[in-house]
């Protein structure tokens, strides 16, 4: 008896060790400029940004050819699923273990806060395209955190005062229940209350909830005569839908605060024409950005939406900065981003501030009528040009203790 | 008109909603305390099934044309079908076992389901449009009604009254009962208690398939929808008391108009409303309301 | 005289791993294996199946994140702070559920579990759908400085062998002689006079207690507690770790966990390799799919390796050893 306990407890201890050698690694050599893209890649964000950000981000590369100062660049995908915990244990692990230079985040502003977190802990630069919350250069500011495509504060000034303005005077939220959602509802009732307008209520769903039936009908109880739809994808998509169904927008007007055009796509413009919205890049805007659309459309057979768009840019800029400081020094790369002028198919003379926001023009959009609508994807018309200035957060408002 | 502090709009409105979150949780219920009953087991994969009935009804239309309506009894099949070749290739070893295997067994093969779907398609739903004949929506005043959700009501009030009846009205059913009683001395009258169950087993599985091709045009499609229901309709299956036919037809109903009226008067409390009452009726009843000690 | 020879070598083992292996995933693995350890004692030793571990698991983690970092307590109070309020949670929920037998003792744990799970998205303090991010280490004792890596393995070790020597002591003990008469031949114990009811209940909160401790302890190894830890997966995936380990033994949780946990991390990698070798493509795509092989895993089990991998193994020497001339 007392040897076959030795012989069962050596033999488990062999499969135990076996088993986790599996689980050990190397050590990747510097000799690489890696780049960590993390995104929803199967959940309610993976049509607006997803695998065809991941897309865009290697036509980034391989336009750049594939190398700088001589060391090859190579990308690593993950998905986080809309979890907090999933991103931050990704980024972690591929800061200390797979060498990973630079984090691009794509959607869910939960997932970048957390991302932003492990970036700064580790002192890597961060770039963070498809989450909304301005907390990202307010209280979360860093030194090297970089918020490029929008945020919810550009958002809430441009879509929520232009709908104050048309007469849309009292307000009520359908919000998802995390931290995009609030801050997008918090900036827009801001923005509403300055301009003259009452916020009635608001009720928040779970992010991807299936049925938004029930917080229409609260809503519509509210007697308001805006529904500020502060969600975005699939949620956007469905809650439209479903106001449709019901007859909301028989007694009440959807502003949609976040949409892209993905979502537009999906809805067609039967659902959608006439609403206002605020976006940094379209396709259709002029000859380089047509051009570079047509590119995309070829990969992946829809056209890109800003943050695809802004994906490409801001892996772009990064390699620039690699390529013109020598090195891939985190703190050489985030001095140099918040000196240049960025110039490129997505952004025209935009620069980094010293709270993190990348400061460019935003536009007002209105969505057409489906008479107006002559090609396929020809879905806006651009009403006004805002100056990044004046759309993202001012000096005054900012809570950003580096940019006082 | 206010009653409560509240308009009778909302109040009526969300009641109504309501009546159709229960319509789902009565058939679902229904059929796992179908498959308690007789096989002592608790199918975990009761939601994976039912999203097995939506995605057949999704992939019928966009695959092979086949609308909504051939789906509606098609899909059942295929649900029961499969759910039958699990019972014979799977549960069928479990039975001499702890009762618990069962509901281990069922778990995993929710997971593998799931997964496959998941893998597929992604979280997020596939849209699946309400068929031509209940389109539009009715204004009843104090609310507009899309049609459809009336029909959802109206299908599944038939579905659980005819099980119910034939349950516990007819032979057919009389042999069902008797065969949980006592399965040796049923056998010995000659009948065939394994193919009954087996067959049972199908016919709780289809009315979770049923139940999700009901559910296809209201929610998203999607490989989640399963399990976001699944335990709040255990919940409902404790309360009724488990095995209880009727009892799980009324708790599933009356649940769902609870929940409607504390998204009117307390909206937050609207997710945990069902397993307080849960709780409550444990410490009173603790074989549930239509329950028998067993 | 020989197990204590094997402990020691696992526990050299254990001393040297951070060198070779990336410590932070070390840690995770620690503090489920102790989750799941902590859940054998009630389902393998007792045999009661709860489905709502995930309570105690997620709802400890989250005291210990908010004490740590809205109350600024130091790391020794919040992880008692976690375990304490766990234990509180397991209390409350053993007096509803501990009075029903068999599957009803599971369902209700089940619902229980998932009432717990929508409190926590409700209540703001937990931060919702994000979660608690950043938590931060502090000091041990406010003398060592647990944000290195290294420092904190060893911490988490000695917690983590500090609540396995708990189990296996009460285990061994007359407490533990009950539980597992009750576990046998429920109605026997109570003929013979004893309380049956009040030492399931203690089993429970036991169980309970040592759970969030391991929940704690995941919150300021990994720095975060969020929605996942009390989803009811989570539940199902410590019954997956102590099925697959072994029910009823003392190391089968402990290799369950290992095995589930290492499984996940590496999915992607052993998705690459199949797809190299079998030239079947469909295998690249593994790594988003750690449910279908987990679930997979988990059917096996339940109708083939009933015992688990341990149980299996020891079960397969105790055959040999009888076969052998004595």
């Amino acid at each position: 008896m007392k040897r076959n306990n030795k012989i069962i407890s050596l033999a488990l201890a062999g499969i135990f060790g076996v088993a986790t050698c599996g689980l050990a690694h190397a050590q990747i050599s510097g000799d690489v400029v890696k780049i960590g893209f993390l995104t929803d890649m199967s959940g309610v964000y993976s049509d607006i940004d997803g695998q065809g950000g991941a897309e865009a981000i290697k036509m980034a590369i391989a336009d750049f050819g594939g190398t700088v100062n001589g060391k090859k660049i190579e990308l690593v995908t993950a998905d986080h699923q809309n979890k907090a915990d999933n991103a931050a244990s990704h980024a972690r692990e591929w800061f200390d273990q797979q060498g990973v230079d630079v984090l691009i985040g794509g959607t869910n502003s939960g997932a970048n806060l957390s991302m932003a977190k492990v970036a700064v802990e580790k002192k890597r630069p961060f770039i963070s395209i498809g989450a909304g919350s301005a907390r990202l250069t307010n209280e979360e500011c860093s030194p090297y955190t970089v918020h490029y495509a929008y945020d919810t504060t550009a958002l809430a000034k441009v879509t929520g005062s232009t709908v104050v303005k048309q007469g849309g005077k009292s307000w009520f939220f359908l919000t998802a229940d995390y931290a995009f959602g609030a801050s997008l509802e918090s900036d827009t009732t801001r923005v509403v209350k300055a301009d003259g307008g009452t916020v009635l209520g608001d009720v928040k769903h779970p992010l991807g909830a299936s049925d938004f039936s029930s917080f229409l009908l609260q809503a519509q109880a509210s007697k308001a005569q805006i529904l500020g739809l502060a969600n975005a994808g699939g949620d956007t998509i469905n809650s439209i839908k479903a106001a449709n169904e019901f007859g909301i927008t028989k007694t009440m007007k959807l502003a949609g605060l976040l949409m892209f055009i993905n979502d537009v796509h999906a809805l067609t413009l039967n659902l959608t024409h006439g609403m206002y919205l605020t976006d940094s890049w379209y396709w259709d805007k002029n000859d380089e950005t047509r051009k570079w659309g047509r590119r995309y459309f070829e990969k992946m057979k829809k056209m890109p939406s800003s943050l695809q768009a802004a994906d490409y840019s801001a892996v772009t800029q990064y390699l620039n900065a690699v390529k013109a400081t020598g090195t891939d020094n985190p703190e050489k790369i985030m001095d140099y981003l918040k000196k240049a002028k960025l110039n490129d198919m997505y952004v025209k003379n935009g620069y980094v501030r010293a709270d993190g926001s990348m400061v460019h023009d935003m536009y007002l959009m209105q969505v057409k009528q489906q008479a107006d609508s002559k090609y396929p994807w020809d879905y806006y018309t651009v009403v006004q040009t805002v100056p990044g200035e004046q759309a993202f957060t001012t000096k005054e408002e900012t809570k950003c203790a580096l940019w006082k | 008109m206010e009653i409560f502090g509240v308009s009778s709009q909302a109040l009526l409105s969300q009641l109504m909603l309501g009546l159709v979150n229960g319509s789902f949780y009565a058939m679902l219920s229904l059929g796992l305390a179908v498959i308690f009953g007789l096989l002592n087991v608790i199918n975990f994969a009761h939601g994976a099934l039912y999203m097995l009935g939506a995605f057949c009804a999704w992939l019928g239309l966009t695959y092979f044309g086949l609308n909504y309506w051939e789906m509606l009894v098609l899909a059942p099949l295929i649900v029961a079908l499969f759910g039958i070749v699990i019972e014979r290739t799977m549960l069928r070893w479990l039975y001499k076992l702890d009762h618990l295997y069962g509901l281990l067994l069922t778990f995993g093969i929710t997971l593998m389901i799931e997964g496959v779907f998941r893998s597929i398609y992604g979280v997020s739903g596939q849209p699946y449009s309400v068929p031509d004949a209940l389109a539009g929506a009715t204004d009843l005043g104090f609310m507009i009604l899309p049609n459809y959700r009336a029909w959802v009501v109206l299908a599944s009030l038939t579905a659980c009254f005819t099980t119910w009846f034939v349950i516990e009205k007819t032979k057919l059913g009389a042999y069902l009962r008797a065969g949980t009683e006592n399965p040796k001395l049923v056998e010995a009258f000659g009948i065939n208690v394994p193919l009954m169950v087996t067959l049972t087993y199908g016919f709780g599985v289809g009315l979770a398939g049923l139940a999700g091709v009901l559910a296809a045009p209201v929610i998203q499609v999607s490989p989640l929808m399963g399990s976001n229901l699944i335990i709040v309709v255990f919940a409902v299956v404790v309360i009724g008391g488990m095995g209880s036919i009727m009892g799980s037809i009324v708790t599933g109903l009356g649940l769902g108009v609870i929940e409607g009226l504390t998204r009117v008067f307390y909206p937050q409390a609207s997710a945990t409303v069902v397993f307080i009452v849960m709780a409550i009726v444990l410490l009173i009843r603790p074989a549930g309301l239509f329950g028998k000690e067993k | 005289m020989n197990k204590k020879i094997c402990y020691g070598i696992f526990l050299l083992a254990l001393l040297v791993a951070p060198f070779v292996m990336y410590p932070v995933l070390l840690m995770k693995l620690l503090c489920f294996a102790l989750f799941a350890c902590a859940f054998n004692l009630l389902l393998g030793f007792t045999g009661l199946l709860s489905f709502g571990h995930a309570a105690f698991f997620g709802g400890a983690a989250y005291v210990t994140g908010y004490a740590i970092q809205t109350l600024g307590l130091p790391f020794e109070v919040s992880i008692m702070l976690g375990t304490a309020t766990a234990a509180l949670v397991g209390l409350l929920m053993g007096l509803l559920a501990v009075r029903r037998q068999g599957i009803y003792f599971t369902m209700i744990t089940l619902a229980l579990a998932q009432m717990f799970y929508f409190v926590c998205v409700q209540v703001p303090q937990t931060g919702g759908e994000d979660g608690l991010q950043g938590v931060a280490r502090g000091k041990l004792l406010g003398l060592l400085d647990l944000s290195n890596d290294f420092t904190m393995y060893y911490v988490v070790l000695a917690i983590a062998i500090g609540g396995f020597a708990l189990i296996v002591r009460t285990i061994h003990s007359p407490f533990g002689q009950v539980l597992k008469a009750i576990k046998e031949n429920e109605p026997r114990a109570i003929s013979l006079g004893y309380d049956v009811d009040k030492y399931k209940l203690l089993a429970f909160v036991l169980s309970a207690a040592l759970a969030g401790l391991a929940g704690s302890t995941k919150t300021t190894a990994l720095g975060l507690a969020s929605l996942t830890d009390v989803e009811w997966t989570m539940s199902g995936l410590v019954v997956l770790m102590t099925l697959v380990g072994g029910l009823g033994t003392v190391i089968g949780p402990i290799v369950g966990a290992v095995l589930v946990i290492g499984l996940e991390n590496r999915l992607s990698d052993i998705g690459e390799w199949l797809a190299n070798v079998t030239t079947i493509e469909w295998f690249r795509t593994l790594g988003d799919s750690a449910s279908i092989v987990i679930g997979f895993i988990f059917v096996v089990c339940v109708l083939l390796f009933r015992r688990g991998i341990v149980g299996e193994a020891l079960a397969f020497f105790a055959k040999s050893a009888n076969r052998k001339p004595a």
